[in-house]
C-alpha cells in the first residue's frame, strides 16, 4: 500500500471536519452517522481499495460504492470532494434548493454516486446486482456496500444476503457500520439483530468483526475482503456513532445523536477537538 | 366461450405465452438482455428464457424486494433487466424498490406482472392483480404497457426492450382472442382503433379489449355505432385519440380488468375533463375484492362481460 496509516488518519481527520461544516451549513442531516464511517470510507476512497477516476465517474472499469445508509451521505461527499470529484467548498450547499448535494445519494444528479439510497435495506441487493453484472461482462471490479446496524432489521437486507449465498459473488463486499445506534434508540433495545457476522456466516459470507474506527484496522480488513475472490465478503465494523467528536455528544447527553447537525457553536469546538487530537 | 368469438376472432395465446416467447427469441439478438426471477418464472413465462441462457438468469428466491432491486443493480451495469412476478406480489410486495430502486435513478428495468386481473379464476383474491396499474402508474417517469392479445404482446415486448428507462407490463394468464391476425403496428403511447363508429366510443386495454369487440358487434345490431380503441398504453396515454373520440363520439366508456380506482378510467378521464368534457361510463371491477371460481363466472358476476359494456354505452346514450 503506498499511502501510510499516517496520512490515512490525516485524511479521516479532514473528512471529519467536512462532515461537520456541511451539516451545520445545512442545518440539518446526519453528521453522527457519517463520523462513525469515516475510516472505512478513508480506506475505501485512499488505501487503494477502490479503482476509480473522478475525471471519468463513469468508467466501465471502476469499482463501486453504494452507500446504503445514504442518510450518512455527508461522509461520501467528503471522501469524494478529497477525492477530487468536486471541491470542497461546493459541498457546503448540502440540502439546499438547487444543490446537487441533495440530503440523500442521488445517482442522477451526481456523476461518481453508484445508487440513489435513502430508503434503508436496498443496497444491498443493488450491490450483488452490480456484481452480477460486472461478472458477466468479465469485469475485474468490486462492489463495496456499506449499511447500517440499524437496517439489518429490514428484511431485504436478508434476502440479499442469502441470494448472494446461492451466486457467490466474489467481488461483494458489505461494511455493516455496527454503531450501536439507530434512529430511536441503542440497536440492542429497537431490535437486536446479533450475532451479525454469524448470520452473514450461515449464509455462505465470508466473515470479519475489527474495530472500524481503527484506521489500520479498516486497512488490514479491507485487505483481507479483496484478496477473497470465491464467495462474497462482509465487514462487520464495530464502531462508535460520532467517533471523532463523543466528549463533546457526551457533554450534550446524547450519544446517538441521530439526525442532529452540530450548532455553529458546537461545530467550532468540534473541529478545534479534532484538530487537537 | 372467450371474448372476441361473437365477433369472429380466432382464440390465440395468452399473453404471458407470448410475452415468454418473445422474451426468449428476443434474447438471442441482445446479449444485455438479462432476467431475474422470485421463483415464478413457469408461471410469468420468463422460464424459457431462463432455460435458454441459464447464465444471464438469475432466480433470487420468493423474494420480490430483491428481485427489483438486484435487476436495478443488473441495470445499473449497462443491462436491460427483466424482472417479474405476478402482478400484485410485484407491485405490492416490491413497491419501495420500484420507487426508490428503480424509478427514481431511471433504471432501465423491465418489470413483467402475470395473473393480472380476476379472470385468473380458481385461485382467487390473494393471487389477483387489480391495482397493479394504478401503483405502477404513480410511479414518476414509468411507461405503463397493458397488451390486449399475443400478437400485441410480442410486439409490446420488443418495443420495451428496445426503449430505455423502466416499464411495467401487465400480462394475463388465460387464452386471449387474436385481434391482430395481420401484426400489430405496435408503438408506446399510441392507441389502435381497432373498429371505428360515430356513437360511442369504447376504451380498453388487456382482456377486455374482446369484450368491446364483442358489445360494439351487439351494438351494431341495434344501430349504435361503437368505436373501439385499444388503449394497450396507459401512461404515456394517448390524448389525441381521446380528445378525437371525445369530439367525434361524443360519449366515452372506459372498461378495464383493474379496480375502478387509478386505472385506464381514472387517467382517461383526466384528459377528457380538461379537454373536451362529454359523458362517460365505466366498466371495471369497482372498489372490491373478487372470489374464487371459474374464469367466465368471475368475469360476469362482477360486471366484466359484453352485456355489462352494452349497458354502460346505453346509459351515456341514454
Ligand atoms: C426504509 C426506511 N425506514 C426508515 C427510515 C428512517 N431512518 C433514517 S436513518 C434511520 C436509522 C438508521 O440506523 P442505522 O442503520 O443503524 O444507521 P446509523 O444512523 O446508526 O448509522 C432510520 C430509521 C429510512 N430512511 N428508510
Ligand atoms: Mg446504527
Amino acid at each position: 500500500m503506498a499511502v501510510s496509516i499516517e496520512e490515512l488518519k490525516a485524511k479521516a481527520k479532514q473528512l471529519r471536519k467536512h462532515i461537520i461544516r456541511m451539516t451545520t451549513a445545512a442545518g440539518s442531516g446526519h453528521p453522527s452517522s457519517s463520523l462513525s464511517a469515516v475510516e472505512m470510507i478513508t480506506a475505501l476512497y485512499f488505501g487503494g481499495f477502490m479503482k476509480y477516476r473522478p475525471q471519468e465517474p463513469h468508467w466501465a472499469a471502476r469499482d463501486r460504492f453504494i452507500l446504503s445508509k445514504g442518510h450518512a451521505v455527508p461522509a461520501l461527499y467528503a471522501a469524494m470532494a478529497e477525492a477530487g470529484y468536486f471541491t470542497v467548498e461546493a459541498t457546503l450547499s448540502l440540502r439546499k434548493l438547487g444543490s446537487v448535494f441533495e440530503g440523500h445519494p442521488n445517482m442522477l444528479r451526481m456523476p461518481g454516486i453508484e445508487a440513489s439510497t435513502g430508503s434503508l435495506g436496498q443496497g444491498l441487493s443493488l450491490g450483488l446486482g452490480q456484481a452480477l453484472g460486472m461478472h458477466l461482462d468479465k469485469l475485474d471490479s468490486r462492489v463495496f456496500v456499506m449499511t447500517g446496524d440499524g437496517e439489518l432489521d429490514e428484511g431485504q437486507v436478508w434476502e440479499a444476503a442469502a441470494a448472494a449465498g446461492k451466486f457467490k459473488p466474489g467481488n461483494l463486499t458489505v461494511i455493516v457500520d455496527q454503531n450501536g445506534y439507530q434512529q430511536t434508540g441503542a440497536t440492542k433495545d429497537v431490535l437486536d439483530m446479533r450475532p451479525i457476522a454469524d448470520k452473514f456466516a450461515a449464509f455462505g459470507w465470508h466473515t470479519q468483526t475489527v474495530n472500524g474506527n481503527c484506521q489500520a484496522n479498516a486497512v488490514a480488513a479491507l485487505t483481507i475482503a479483496t484478496n477473497i475472490k470465491d464467495r462474497p465478503t462482509c465487514i462487520i465494523s464495530q464502531t462508535q456513532k460520532g467517533f471523532g467528536i463523543l466528549p463533546l455528544l457526551e457533554a450534550e447527553g446524547d450519544l446517538n445523536y441521530h439526525g442532529k447537525p452540530l450548532s455553529p457553536a458546537l461545530a467550532e469546538k468540534a473541529i478545534a477537538f479534532i484538530d487537537s487530537n | 366461450m372467450y371474448y372476441g368469438e361473437l365477433s369472429g376472432l380466432k382464440l390465440g395465446a395468452a399473453t404471458r405465452d407470448a410475452f415468454g416467447d418473445a422474451l426468449k427469441e428476443l434474447g438471442a439478438k441482445h446479449p444485455e438482455v438479462v432476467v431475474v426471477d422470485a421463483d415464478v418464472g413457469n408461471s410469468t413465462r420468463t422460464e424459457p428464457f431462463m432455460k435458454a441462457f441459464p447464465e444471464r438468469s438469475f432466480n433470487v428466491g420468493i423474494a420480490e424486494s430483491n428481485m427489483v432491486s438486484v435487476a436495478a443493480g443488473l441495470a445499473s451495469c449497462g443491462k436491460t433487466a427483466v424482472c417479474s412476478s405476478f402482478a400484485t406480489f410485484l407491485l405490492s410486495n416490491a413497491f419501495d424498490q420500484l420507487r426508490m430502486s428503480v424509478a427514481f435513478p431511471k433504471m432501465n428495468v423491465k418489470f413483467v406482472g402475470s395473473h393480472s386481473g380476476i379472470s385468473i379464476g380458481e385461485d382467487g383474491p390473494s393471487q389477483m392483480g387489480i391495482e397493479d396499474v394504478s401503483l405502477a402508474c404513480s410511479l414518476p417517469g414509468v411507461k405503463v404497457i397493458v397488451p390486449s392479445d399475443a400478437v400485441q404482446t410480442a410486439a409490446a415486448t420488443a418495443a420495451m426492450l428496445a426503449d430505455h428507462g423502466p416499464i411495467y407490463l401487465r400480462t394475463g394468464r388465460s387464452k386471449v382472442a387474436i385481434l391482430y391476425p395481420n401484426g400489430c403496428d405496435f408503438k408506446i403511447g399510441k392507441a389502435i382503433q381497432l373498429r371505428d363508429g360515430s356513437d360511442v366510443t369504447i376504451i380498453a386495454n388487456g382482456l377486455m379489449v374482446g369484450a368491446a369487440m364483442d358489445a360494439a358487434t351487439e351494438l351494431a345490431k341495434s344501430g349504435v355505432n361503437a368505436r373501439v380503441l385499444d388503449m394497450h398504453t396507459i401512461k404515456p396515454i394517448d390524448e389525441e385519440a381521446i380528445v378525437k373520440a371525445a369530439r367525434e363520439t361524443q360519449r366515452i366508456v372506459v372498461v378495464e380488468e383493474h379496480l375502478a380506482h387509478g386505472g385506464l378510467g381514472s387517467v382517461v378521464a383526466t384528459v377528457v375533463s380538461r379537454t373536451v368534457p362529454v359523458p362517460m361510463a365505466y366498466v371495471n371491477v369497482g372498489d372490491c375484492f373478487a372470489e374464487s371460481g371459474d374464469p367466465q363466472g368471475l368475469l360476469d358476476k362482477y360486471g366484466l362481460n359484453p352485456a355489462a359494456i352494452v349497458a354502460a354505452v346505453k346509459s351515456v346514450i341514454g
